[in-house]
């Protein structure tokens, strides 16, 4: 984890039901520690690979503009000035009344993964973390989200890593995203078209992912839209919870709850 | 000023480059030929402009008039440096160049209006931003299996600095393939200049130095081979070298 103040990354460990952490012997409460953002390199995130989303959009992949489903992961980039950390306030634009929640296993690499099979892909990860991709509601998927998508403070990431050997199968998480208190979505990686496993062999037949990419493996269908002052948490099984707080863009540069 | 990053004797390092050669920082001028080539520019955000000159757009079906300008990010992993090497796929059958001029940022900025953006201009390069259409796919149109492949964005050689470029909006761009003129354009014909561009994605985003803008290419995309030497060269900026070569390079012999 990257604690606030903290150049090096911290090691610590975690009891996810006492909502406790262990550093160097101590014991801390999860609200007590200023969390940063614990990710270092460039984070792509896959559209389309819950089967409930990609079968929500089946019908119009035959017309215009799609014409095809779509062959290879369908990915895109959340450049860093996205980046925010568990506990920063989420910026909604002015002229926007609703953000979308996009709720993401956000997959850690920990060496360099060029042209990986699908038998060792999980060789490559570090861990795991979670990350709430954030979007301005849209229908159109035919061309890069960039005004949807990569506005300031639309990507939470954190609280922390979670080293890979502390999750027991990354196709096997339940995901529960809360709005103000109450559960709005329930979704599960098992229903992931392409596994974490494939989904990194695929993509990096193209693409080389670099030690402290993250690579998101999907948002589910019907993502939870949110408006200003909503508190949002998202809990991955085995990870963690990560919560931030809507906020107008002006009263949210760095800021905190 | 033309500012270089290169690798010499074991060590990456800075270095300016005039007529005598190139300068590092460490004191030594060295020639062209006994450098390797890197990046000018280690990047943070790379924006890329598809569709950005009424020709271009043209000549691959699309209506110039659109909606919204069509931008997208790239991976620090498509960049490779001045007389790199890029892959060419065994099983494509176009893969093309684009010749660009990119617009390196050096000041954090949101909100920029059209008459300060050059203020948060540091200098330019040359980028061939290399596409392969046999893979393009209707969703986040161009797909990163296009637009997204390692090595595939030559830049370089040298980032010069703004002062250094009287009129950005009006250079020369021509790409040769084995000495053949196949491209020859200019910035002038840009559907939305460099300070329409800064205006519009600051617009919506804080722009931070380091961040690079790939401006997009005029007409005359045509496809590559490989063995083809790829020069994309851009009037009072730089002349970039790039060969195409096949898979089997990524192999043990």
């Amino acid at each position: 984890m990257k604690l606030s103040g903290i150049q090096p990354i911290q090691e610590g460990k975690v009891n996810l039901n006492e909502q406790e952490v262990w550093i160097d012997g101590n014991s801390y409460r999860n609200k007590e520690l200023s969390f940063d953002i614990p990710i270092t390199g460039t984070i792509y995130g896959t559209l389309l690979n819950y089967r409930n989303a990609y079968t929500q959009l089946k019908e119009a992949m035959y017309q215009e503009p799609y014409q095809a489903p779509p062959q290879a992961p369908v990915l895109y980039i959340k450049p860093q000035n996205t980046l925010i950390a568990a506990g920063s306030l989420i910026p909604i634009p002015e002229e926007e009344q609703e953000l979308d929640m996009g709720a993401a296993l956000g997959v850690v690499i920990g060496k360099t993964a060029s042209k990986i099979d699908e038998f060792h892909a999980l060789d490559f990860v570090e861990g795991y973390t979670i990350v709430n991709d954030v979007s301005i509601p849209h229908d159109s998927v035919y061309r890069p989200p960039v005004k949807e998508k990569a506005r300031d403070g639309f990507c939470p990431v954190g609280p922390w890593i979670m080293s890979k050997t502390a999750v027991h199968n990354p196709n096997e998480l339940e995901i529960r995203v809360l709005v103000n208190g109450e559960l709005r979505q329930k979704s599960n990686t098992n229903q992931l078209i392409r596994s974490v496993e494939k989904l990194l062999a695929d993509i990096t037949e193209f693409m080389t992912l670099a030690k402290g990419d993250v690579l998101l493996v999907g948002v589910p269908e019907n993502p939870p839209r949110v408006k200003a002052k909503d508190h949002i948490h998202i809990e991955i099984d085995q990870i963690g919870v990560l919560e931030n707080t809507i906020a107008t863009e002006k009263a949210s540069v760095g800021g905190r709850l | 000023m033309k500012h270089a990053r290169v690798a010499y004797d074991g060590l990456i390092q800075e270095a300016t480059v005039n007529g005598d050669g190139v300068q590092l920082l460490d004191g030594r001028l060295v020639t062209e030929d006994e450098v390797v080539w890197l990046p000018p520019v280690q990047p943070n955000t790379i924006f890329a402009l598809g569709l950005n000159y009424a020709d271009h757009a043209k000549e691959l079906s699309f209506s110039a008039v659109q909606e919204e300008p069509l931008v997208f990010f790239k991976g620090p992993n498509t960049l490779i440096g001045h007389k790199g090497k890029t892959v060419r796929p065994n099983d494509v059958t176009f893969m093309h160049y684009e010749c660009e001029l990119a617009v390196v940022l050096g000041k954090q900025g949101k909100h920029i209006q059209q008459a300060e953006a050059y203020d948060y201009v540091r200098g330019y390069t040359v980028a061939n931003d290399y596409a392969i259409r046999d893979y393009l796919e209707n969703y986040y149109r161009p797909n990163l299996r296009v637009k997204n492949r390692d090595g595939c964005t030559p830049i370089g050689p040298w980032l010069v600095d703004k002062e250094d470029v009287h009129d950005p909006m009006n250079l020369t761009l021509r790409t040769y393939i084995n000495g053949k003129k196949t491209q020859d354009g200019t910035t002038a014909d840009m559907l939305l200049s460099i300070p329409q561009l800064i205006e519009y994605l600051s617009s919506f985003m804080t722009l931070y130095p380091g961040d690079i803008i790939l401006t997009g290419t005029p007409k005359g995309s045509v496809d590559t081979v490989v063995g083809d030497e790829v020069v994309t060269e851009i009037e009072g900026v730089g002349r970039l070298v790039n060969t195409v070569v096949g898979e089997e390079v990524l192999q043990n012999s």
